[in-house]
Order: structure tokens, then C-alpha cells, then sequence
């Protein structure tokens, strides 16, 4: 919302040397946030302390810049389509400054003017902003001859005092405005204004208006308010028995009330509202919609005018005497067009504005085409209602329709309001349209909020803020604010005023109240203190802290973290069966988001993979070699239950080569193969004390048959790890032939059997008896059946067991692989001889010999 | 014979005196003072002079062999030096060519920034307590004291789900309820704790917005936590994060699930608060919101809010990584590009 400072002038007795930065200051830090100053012709200040963007605005040069009086205005000797203003401007004589602008052509020739006209006036040498250039540009007035007259000051547009886009003629000041001004007077003082860019949070509702600010400006300096005058001449024929109105759904439409202007003439608004107007991001239309518009700005509240005679026509022709507002709910089906075009099927909590014979405007929201003022409306029916704002809000989504009425509406606006609005409107309406107001106004409330009173103990203040404020200063604090306060000793009875909505009862109201309290009082001057409060049982959080062991764990062994997008799609997913098969998916299988904001991500993901392979695919743009790993959920719905299960998963992918060459030593060759993976695992499991791991050749729809292997652990399924079937690879523009080792592990199950607290061995203190052992077995036989034969074979003696080779070729038999251990034995507990080696030895050959057929390798 | 002795004794000096290596050096020792040497032969032989020459000759011949083993080590020392100094000389290595770096790996930024936060907040007895990413309507706004169609829903854009009443949560904050119902032992216990997760917002992708974020959220409970103490606590926190010499503001604002409700800033990192492009020229940045817990929510929780009160914050880990580091493209945090995560 941009504030106007000078408006704000006239509620509040802002000090005159309160910079606009400080006030802003003020604002924000009452939550009143200034998101950007504007400056209108005045320059900006520098307050100690104070940060603000630096502004390049046009500054009114003081001597340069001035109001000036056109006295009269003469034809120009030599050109038709120029005219000469002869203008006061506070100097020793007057000056005649030549100019194009239409608005002055009336006036030519007409000799001196009573009453003059008021403009701004520029002397040579002041900056403006060039009203011709279509891009915004400035220039330095420079004298000089048009069409023969020498010209040294120039009368002034919008445009080029930066004021708005206008162009068309000169700025003529309307007598509001210049009121209290004489010719000469720098144009700063008369228009130079700051605008104060607010955002509101959705609780300052109250404050969506130049008097809602000016009442927090007033609390925050502790100074008066001085409200509008109420008063409205009504000099026309009672409105009471011309109009009724009929409220069908009071929940949804609190109050309604009514004025009638009759015998107005539809004109431009004066300048001072106009510029108003504009300086707030409205455009002015014409005297009746402009004071709406200004009195909803002013006041917050919204306002609409109905072109009185369409009404009573409409009244005529449903064979009703006179017109009757009904407020309702839509009938199934029933349709509108609003002012701006747009047709509407309602929906059926639409709320309607609508009389005998039908609907008129969406309540709320925006008036409809048919009964909107007219450029010959003669007499207007004032509408100032209220809407539940939660309907409101409800509407204007459902019908994707924003205007400002809405805005206001759908964040609260307290029905108390209505009757000030409406009187404050329809006196401007009578003042500017020249129009006789009926007497009287028409007011259904059906729905009167109960006032608001909330009791307050000092000590409550004090439980919640800590700090000690004595009675006296809160509710100088609260009336400062409007509330009305009665202190009892340490209670304080406080009235909510008719404004706000925002305040509870009970305790919810006390807290509203001290938010209000802390508010006014600043933030930052409330001290700060270390909490002495009791310290809660203190809790681990195991998982947590298995989870970033990992993490280390993964560091360590070289992989970097990765973090993908939790959303997906379906599509993505089903990549990773290769082609003619696909994933087995339960019904449902996923959870599925209603609005998704983009394509490529509708859903929340299954799988750790997709992602995994997109992060491989873009960095494999950029370098050969990648190995990382992501740590995070996957989310499956379960039939049955509302919320899906929220696995924690841990992905690893690796691709590239083995080793980094250096400058004197070339890297071998070789890329990373599945057991670089599973040496990956292994080094997480051995890090995390998990010792009974078991990996056995499974088979998964995205991996290469033969090439990967299920993880076991404690029995429990704990994922897959394997290299990536190269039709999946394909399909996620791998690099052609590059193996991709992959893994998607069950994060609960790993980290379940972590062991933090293991046991550690004594270091041995005998020595050691190192033997080798290559042992022919048929291809088929797994490594791990071998080693655990040997071990079982070897006893508690056979300390370790390594396979240092894999051999296949002559003389090894075809069929058959050569498997070299190199054996550790070791006795705890006295110096192990042959002796009792070569016995187990032996054992473990014949052991290998009758379980697996192995033989030993000479 | 001695004259022969000493003859091979002056040849034996003379020789030494020219060796060089340690090579020459073995040999001259195994040619005269050796086991085989000539001295040593001659030593030997003492036993076949005449009985009255023995004891000169073997005084002499002892003396030689004494003062030339004595030459002999010093002669390798000096050896040993010069070739110590020559293998300096010439194995000298060019210090600037590059080492052989270990390749580590990284934990992601959000990763390390997140641990920082836990860190510090743990030190102050806030533990973590982690709740889901899917949530259901009521725990993400109706319980936190945002009733349907409330136009406080406005703060949040929200990705809803085919399932109604299920959403993804756009804040830690639902955890706050969780964590009271599950620690709070029925309003009897008070709480200290964080909560971190990944949240989602129904937003345009760009530079500075994105669909998710890690958020970490605060909560402590007690019968006796006032606004002082969430500013002090606060500001011990940002001091800690963003350096001792911080200045911190507290700003009114508005949250639905406390009151009173803050925004927290400190004195811009790279400007000092002079202003600059990263905190738009106001001298402040923005770390996050917080306030007293309302009572609603409170009372949703379990507490009776005319004996308990409250704090809560909600801060941003990608949010703190980025003003710290620099980073102008929010984008980068899950784009998982190398180049940048091999940053950290």
C-alpha cells in the first residue's frame, strides 16, 4: 500500500522535522514494513543510523521550481498552436512563458483572469523530466526562442514534474491545493510529498487505509488523532421508504447500508483528490467513482455506487414500487458480468448484491456491468456494506477475481465501519457532484459484533514479555492505540474499539493485547535475558546421530553429498525398467500433488535412483569422474492409511575412472567396477561395526543381471547394490558404455544395526603365522562359500583371512577359478609353531575338498 | 721391516687423503687397516722378528694402525658430509609443481550449515526432533491457529495433495504440535527443541525462490519463558552463527502461531550495515521469524497457556548458507553440480 505522507498530515500532526526515513523506520519496526520510500519532488534525508536505498528521483529545485499564478494568457504573434502565459511567480516582474498546452487555449485572448490560474512554474536551469520523450529522460530547462519569443521559464505538466504520465497540458492547481500559498512558493512545499510503500501482514487489516496508518503513526508518537468530519448536509427527501434491503445470509453480510445523492452532475474530480489518486495506484474516472475510491483509501472501507435510476427501472419492471437491495446466495446456475467484462457461472457460495430483478455486483468483489454509474448517472444509491471475509476471500479465488474492495474485504474489515465510509462518501459526493443528499441513511445490521472488552492483569504482562511496565504505561500505550482503558490497581479493563477485529477474549485476547503492548513499547527496548527456566529432560536423538555418522562415514571415503528434489514424476521413474519391462507398482502408488507448479514435478518420489542418475548425467557433462551419494526419503502410500511411510534411504552411484592420473604418474587403467561399490558398502558397514552383512546375486529391474547383488543385514532386507542396466543407461543419456555402479539401501535397516558401543580386541602380543593358500574350485562356487569353509575349517587359531588373487587360464582347468588366501594365524595366548599350522592347514584343504570340491593349486 | 712399515704407513696417509667417495674409501680401509690389509698383515707378522725387535716393532705397528683407523673415520665423516651435501645438491624437487591431492568428498552445504545450527543450539539443551515431509491440513495450519480459508494462509503458498485434508508442509512448524503431544507428558513437562525438514511451497523456480527448502524451527515450553529470554536466546544464536560482533534487531511482524510475533535481523555480513545489494541497501538482513507461542496452539499442544508460555523461531538453513558464502542463485543447492558442491 503506498502511504502518503502529506495525506497522513491530516490525521496526525506528523513533527515537521520527522524525517520520512525515520518515520519509516518507526513503521517497520512495528511491523508496519516499509518496503521502499518514494520520493515526490523532495530530497531524501540522511538520518544517522538509518540505512535506505539510495534514491535518483527528480528533486524540485527550491529556487527553480515554484508555483506560479497565470495572470492571463495572450496569443502567440507568429503560431496558432502556441499561446503565451503570463505568470506571477514571486519574481519582480512577470514572466511570459510560451506554451503548447491545450488546456489553455480557452483562455486566450480573454484578458486578465479572475480567478487566475495556479501552476507550477520552471525557471531556466531547473531539472525536469522531459515531457516528450517516450523513454523517461531529463533535461535542464534552457532558454530560448519559439517561433520568435524568447522563453526563459516553462508552465509545467505531470510528466514533467514526475507526478504521473499526463502530458496533455499544464498542471492547473485546483484551490485546496493552493490554499495558503502565495505565487513564488517552492513547488516542494506545495507538492512535494513522500509515499510510503507498506506491506501488510494479514493481521493489520485494520491499517489498509490512511487513517489506519495514521492511527498506528499516532500510538507510535504518542500523539492525537484527528479524525474526518462525519457530518453530512442533507437537504434532499428522506431515503427512509425508497429503498429496503433485504439480508438473507447475516453470517455472510453482516451490515448494509445506504445513501442517496440525487441531482448530481458527473465531472472530473478535482485535482488534489485526482493527484491522490494517482499517487496511490489509482486512476481517476470522474467525481462520483473518484470519492469511492478516495473514501476506501481514506477510511478502509469499500464503497459502491449504483446508478439509482437503472435501479428503480429494474424495480418497475419485476413489478415492484421501489428498489430492494437483497443480499443471497446464488441460485443454481446463475450467472453475472462484472464491471471489467469478465462472465460468470457462480459458484454457490458466491454471495450476490441483487434486487427484484436479479443479481448486480459479486458482494464484496466488484460491482456488476448493468447497474454501474453511468457518464449521465443523475442520482446515485451509495452502498457501504461488510462480508464475511472469509467468503470473500473464498469468491474471489474460486472466481480468480482481485480488486480492491476484495483485498480489503477478504482480510476483515470491522462492520463499524460502514456508517462512517458511507457518511464521509456521500458528503464528498454532494460537495464535488453538486448533488442534494436524501435524509437519512438506511442501515440493516443484522449482525452486530459484541464489543470486545478483555481484562488484563499487569502480571500477565510480565509472565509473558519479562519486563515490569507499570499500569500507567500500558494503557497509555493501549489508549494511544484507541483501545479504551479502565485501571483497577494491577487490572486493566481494556474496550476494543469499533475498528479492529483482530483482538480475543480470554487469554488469547491478553495476548493480543501484550503483542499490541511490545509493539508500540519496541521491540528494541526490551532487554534480553538467559533462560532460567527449567531445562526439560535432555533427549537423544539416535537416529539423527547414526545418520550423520554415516554421512562422515561416506565423506571419508570420498563420495560427495548430494541433495535432489523430492518431487518427480511418474514418468522419470518408470525410466528405470528398461524398456519393454516395468517397475511393479502397487495401485496409488504415490503420492500425487493436486497443483503441481511445473511438469516435472507432480509427484513425491519412490526411489533415490532418478535422482541419483540425473545428477550423474548433468555432472558427467562436465567431468569423467563422479562419485557421491544422497541420504534422504522416499514416500510410500499405504493403502488404508492417510499419510504415506517416509523411508530414509541412502543412494550411492559411482562412474569413471578407478584412479586421477597425476603429472608423473599416469593413472592405471580401469573404471569403477561393481566391487568398488561394494567396497564403498563395506567400508560404511566396517565403520559402522555392522558385521553380519551377507551379499547375494539378486536380481532388480534397473541393474545388469549378474552384476548385482542383495544386501543383507541381521537378516533383515537392507537394498540393492549393482551395476546399472545399460538399457537404463540409455534411457537417461548415460554416456554410451560407461559402467554405472549404483545403490539404493535401506537407511533403517543399516543404521539399526550400527553399533556405537563395540567391543575392541586386545592387540595381540604373539606373534603371528602367515601361510598361503590358492585353491582350485569350479567357476560357479561363490568367494563367499569358500571363505567361510576356510574359516569355519581354520577355528579360533585362523585369525584372518584375505583373498589376495583370482586366477583363471592354464594351468587352471576351464571351468574352474584359482582363489588365493593368505592366512593369519595366531594364538592369544603362546607362539604358534608349524606344528599345529600345518594340522589346520590340512584341515581346511580337506574341509574346501569335501564341501566344495576344491583342490589345491600347486 | 719398520722401515717398510713406515713406508706403508706414509703410502697408506698419503692415499687416504686423496679418497673422495665412500666407495675408494671401503677399499683403502680393506688395502691396509682390513682384516686382509696390508697393516694388518704386517701386524701379524711382528711374531716373526728377531725376539728384541718385537716389542718396537709392535708398539710402532699398533700406533700406525691406531692412527690410521683414527684418520679412517674421520676421513668418512668428512666423505659422508660431502656426499650428504652433494645428494642435496643435486635432489633438490621444484616445490611449485602441484601435490597429489587425497580425493575427499564433501557433505552437502544445507548438510553443514544444518549441523552448525544443531550445534549450536544443543549447547543451549535444544535437541532435535525430526516429523514427516507429507502432513495432513490440521497439524500444518489448523492447529498452529489457521483455520481454513483464513486469509493467513495467504503467507503460504501450499502444494496440496489428491488426497484431501493431506499436503506437503510448507514449515517445520507442524512438528511443534508433535513434539508437544509427545514430550509434553499431557502440559506437565517443558520442551526444548528443534525441529529441521525439508519444507515445499508452491513457487516459480528462480534465483531466489524454490519449491524446497530446509527450514529449522525452535520451540521451548516452560512454566516461566518470557520475550526476553527468546531475545536473549536469539541473540546468543545469531552472535554465534554470524559472528560476535553482530548486531541484532527484532522487528514486529506476524505469524499466526505466536504473538508476539518477530522478524530477526542482523547487521549486514559484507556491508556492516552501510547497505549494499545483498541487504537491499538497508543494512540488515533478515535470519528469521520467531515470537512468544500463542496460546491456541499451546493449548493444541496440551499446555494450559495461563501456566505455560512459550518461544518459537524459524530459520533458514539454505537462507544462512547463502548470506555467509555469497551465494546469489538459490538454485545451485539442488542442482548438485560438482563445481559447486566441490566448493565446501
Amino acid at each position: 500500500m503506498l502511504v502518503s505522507i502529506r495525506w497522513l498530515k491530516e490525521y496526525v500532526d506528523i513533527p515537521a522535522d520527522l524525517p520520512a526515513e525515520a518515520l519509516a523506520e518507526r513503521l517497520t519496526l512495528a511491523g508496519l514494513e516499509v518496503g521502499k520510500i518514494r520520493y515526490i519532488g523532495v530530497p531524501q534525508q540522511n538520518v544517522p543510523g538509518i540505512t535506505v536505498p539510495p534514491s535518483d528521483h527528480l528533486v524540485w529545485d527550491r529556487q527553480k521550481l515554484l508555483l506560479g499564478k497565470i495572470v492571463e494568457v495572450k496569443a502567440h504573434p507568429d503560431a496558432d498552436r502556441l499561446v503565451i502565459a503570463v505568470v506571477d511567480y514571486g519574481g519582480e516582474a512577470l514572466e511570459e512563458c510560451v506554451t503548447g498546452a491545450p488546456n489553455l487555449f480557452a483562455y486566450t485572448g480573454a484578458g486578465p483572469l479572475a480567478p487566475p490560474l495556479w501552476t507550477p512554474f520552471a525557471m531556466e536551469g531547473a531539472e525536469v523530466w522531459d515531457g516528450h520523450s517516450e523513454k523517461p529522460a531529463r533535461m535542464i530547462l534552457k532558454g530560448r526562442k519559439l517561433r520568435g519569443v524568447y522563453n526563459r521559464a516553462m508552465v509545467c505538466s505531470e510528466k514533467e514534474l514526475g507526478l504521473s504520465d499526463d502530458h496533455e497540458g499544464i498542471m492547473l492547481l485546483d484551490e485546496r491545493t493552493v490554499a495558503g500559498y502565495a505565487p513564488g512558493t517552492p513547488l516542494q512545499d506545495v507538492l512535494g510529498d513522500v509515499l510510503l510503500d507498506i506491506d501488510l501482514t494479514p493481521n493489520l487489516a485494520r491499517a489498509w487505509s490512511i487513517i489506519g496508518v495514521a492511527r498506528e503513526v499516532a500510538a507510535l508518537l504518542g500523539l492525537p488523532m484527528h479524525y474526518p468530519p462525519t457530518d453530512v448536509r442533507m437537504d434532499g427527501p428522506a431515503i427512509a421508504g425508497r429503498v429496503d434491503i433485504d439480508i438473507r445470509r447475516p453470517e455472510l453480510n453482516p451490515r448494509f447500508t445506504l445513501a442517496l445523492i440525487e441531482g448530481i452532475t458527473i465531472a472530473p474530480s478535482p485535482l488534489w483528490m485526482q493527484l491522490r489518486l494517482k499517487l496511490a495506484g489509482m486512476r481517476p474516472i470522474n467525481n462520483i467513482v473518484d470519492v469511492t475510491n478516495y473514501v476506501m483509501l481514506e477510511t478502509g472501507q469499500p464503497l459502491h455506487a449504483f446508478d439509482w435510476d437503472i435501479l428503480c427501472r429494474r424495480a418497475a419492471q419485476s413489478g415492484a414500487a421501489h428498489p430492494t437491495i437483497i443480499t443471497r446466495l446464488p441460485d443454481a446456475g446463475e450467472e453475472l458480468t462484472l464491471l471489467d467484462d469478465s462472465h460468470h457461472v457462480l459458484d454457490a457460495h458466491n454471495l450476490l448484491v441483487a434486487d427484484t430483478a436479479g443479481s448486480l455486483s459479486l458482494a464484496g468483489v466488484m460491482g456488476g456491468l448493468e447497474s454501474e454509474v453511468q457518464p449521465d448517472s443523475r442520482n446515485i444509491l451509495l452502498e457501504a456494506a461488510n462480508w464475511n471475509f472469509i467468503n470473500v476471500r473464498r469468491t474471489m479465488q474460486s472466481r480468480k477475481l482481485s480488486s480492491e474492495a476484495g483485498l480489503r474485504f477478504s482480510r476483515g474489515v470491522h462492520p463499524g465501519q460502514a456508517e462512517f465510509g458511507l457518511r464521509r462518501a456521500a458528503e464528498l459526493m454532494r460537495v464535488l457532484s453538486g448533488g442534494i443528499v436524501a435524509r437519512g441513511i438506511v442501515d440493516s445490521y443484522p449482525l452486530r459484533p459484541e464489543t470486545v472488552r478483555v481484562d488484563l492483569p499487569v502480571a500477565e504482562v510480565r509472565r509473558i514479555t519479562g519486563m515490569d511496565l507499570t499500569p500507567a504505561e500500558i494503557a497509555a500505550i493501549l489508549r494511544g492505540l484507541q483501545f479504551e482503558v479502565d485501571v483497577t490497581g494491577d487490572l486493566l479493563h481494556v474496550t476494543v474499539p469499533d475498528h479492529r477485529l483482530d483482538i480475543g477474549t480470554g487469554v488469547i485476547g491478553q495476548a493480543d493485547l501484550i503483542e499490541e503492548i511490545t509493539r508500540i513499547y519496541g521491540y528494541d527496548r526490551i532487554p534480553t535475558t538467559v533462560m532460567d527456566d527449567l531445562l526439560p529432560p535432555q533427549r537423544d536423538n539416535p537416529a539423527l546421530r547414526s545418520e550423520e555418522w554415516a554421512r562422515d562415514l561416506l565423506v571419508a571415503a570420498g563420495l560427495n553429498e548430494i541433495v535432489c528434489y523430492r518431487l518427480t514424476t511418474p514418468e522419470r521413474e518408470a525410466l528405470l525398467a528398461p524398456p519393454g519391462e516395468s517397475v511393479d507398482l502397487p495401485e496409488n502408488a504415490y503420492v500425487t500433488l493436486a497443483n503441481p507448479i511445473s511438469q516435472d514435478k507432480t509427484v513425491m518420489r519412490r526411489t533415490l535412483l532418478a535422482g541419483l542418475l540425473d545428477t550423474a548425467v548433468a555432472n558427467l557433462r562436465q567431468t569423467d569422474r563422479v562419485r557421491f551419494f544422497e541420504i534422504g526419503s522416499v514416500y510410500l502410500p499405504t493403502p488404508g492409511d492417510l499419510l504415506p511411510q517416509e523411508p530414509r534411504r541412502l543412494g550411492i552411484l559411482l562412474a569413471g575412472p578407478r584412479e586421477m592420473a597425476w603429472w608423473d604418474l599416469p593413472a592405471r587403467d580401469g573404471r569403477f567396477d561393481f566391487f568398488d561399490l561394494k567396497g564403498v558398502v563395506e567400508t560404511l558397514l566396517a565403520g559402522l561395526h555392522i558385521e553380519k552383512a551377507v551379499y547375494e546375486p539378486a536380481r532388480h529391474v534397473s541393474l545388469f543381471p549378474g552384476r548385482t547383488a542383495a544386501l543383507t543385514i541381521r537378516k533383515r532386507p537392507a537394498g540393492v547394490l549393482g551395476e546399472l542396466h545399460p538399457k537404463v543407461a540409455a534411457a537417461f543419456d548415460l554416456p554410451d558404455g560407461l559402467p554405472i555402479l549404483i545403490a539404493e539401501l535401506d537407511l533403517e535397516v543399516i543404521l539399526g544395526a550400527a553399533r556405537a558401543a563395540h567391543r575392541v580386541s586386545p592387540v595381540p602380543t604373539q606373534p603371528a603365522v602367515y601361510q598361503d593358500l590358492a585353491l582350485i574350485v569350479p567357476e560357479e562356487t561363490p568367494a563367499a562359500s569358500v571363505d567361510a569353509v576356510i574359516r569355519e575349517a581354520g577355528g579360533d587359531l585362523l585369525e584372518d583371512v584375505r583373498l589376495f588373487d583370482v586366477y583363471r587360464g592354464a594351468p587352471v582347468p576351464t571351468g574352474h577359478k584359482s582363489l588365493a588366501y593368505a592366512l593369519t594365524f595366531r594364538a592369544p595366548d603362546q607362539t604358534l609353531t608349524d606344528k599345529p599350522v600345518n594340522k589346520l592347514r590340512e584341515r581346511i584343504i580337506k574341509a574346501v575338498g569335501q564341501k566344495l570340491g576344491a583342490t589345491l593349486r600347486d | 721391516m719398520l722401515d717398510r712399515l713406515e713406508e706403508l704407513y706414509r703410502q697408506a696417509a698419503d692415499d687416504l687423503a686423496r679418497i673422495t667417495s665412500s666407495e675408494a674409501l671401503r677399499e683403502w680401509e680393506l688395502g691396509t687397516i682390513g682384516r686382509k690389509g696390508e697393516i694388518t698383515l704386517m701386524l701379524r707378522q711382528t711374531g716373526q722378528l728377531p725376539p728384541e725387535e718385537r716389542a718396537a716393532f709392535g708398539k710402532r705397528a699398533n700406533e700406525i694402525k691406531n692412527l690410521l683407523t683414527q684418520a679412517h673415520l674421520e676421513r668418512e665423516e668428512l666423505i659422508r658430509e660431502q656426499e650428504l651435501a652433494r645428494s642435496m645438491e643435486e635432489g633438490q624437487v621444484d616445490v611449485t609443481l602441484p601435490g597429489r591431492v587425497t580425493p575427499v568428498g564433501r557433505l552437502h552445504p544445507a548438510t553443514r550449515t544444518l549441523r552448525e545450527i544443531y550445534d549450536i543450539w544443543a549447547e543451549m539443551g535444544f535437541q532435535v526432533y525430526r516429523s514427516r515431509d507429507v502432513e495432513t491440513d490440521e497439524m500444518n495450519f489448523e492447529l498452529l491457529n489457521i483455520p481454513p480459508h483464513h486469509p493467513a494462509r495467504d503467507m503460504w503458498d501450499t502444494f496440496y495433495t489428491t488426497t484431501p485434508g493431506v499436503i506437503l508442509r510448507t514449515h517445520t512448524s507442524p512438528g511443534q504440535v508433535h513434539a508437544m503431544r509427545e514430550y509434553g507428558a499431557g502440559g506437565t513437562k517443558p520442551i526444548r527443541v528443534i525441529l529441521p525438514g525439508m519444507c515445499y511451497r508452491y513457487e516459480q523456480i528462480t534465483a531466489r525462490s524454490e519449491v524446497q527448502f530446509n527450514q529449522v524451527e525452535g520451540l521451548a515450553i516452560g512454566p516461566r519463558i518470557r520475550m526476553t529470554d527468546l531475545k536473549g536466546t536469539l541473540t546468543e544464536f545469531a552472535r554465534r552463527m554470524f559472528g560476535a560482533d553482530r548486531q541484532v534487531r527484532f522487528r514486529a511482524s506476524h505469524f499466526p502461531f505466536t504473538e508476539p510475533s518477530a522478524e530477526v535481523d542482523v547487521t549486514c555480513i559484507l556491508c556492516q550495515g552501510q547497505g549494499c545489494g545483498v541487504c537491499k541497501h538497508s543494512g540488515w538482513l533478515e535470519i528469521g521469524g520467531c515470537g512468544m507461542v500463542h496460546p491456541a496452539v499451546l493449548r493444541n499442544g496440551g499446555y494450559d497457556p495461563a501456566v505455560w508460555s512459550g518461544f518459537a523461531f524459524g530459520i533458514g538453513p539454505e537462507r544462512i548458507t547463502m548470506l555467509k558464502h555469497g551465494i546469489e542463485d538459490i538454485r545451485y543447492f539442488w542442482s548438485n553440480d560438482l563445481r559447486f558442491l566441490n566448493q565446501f
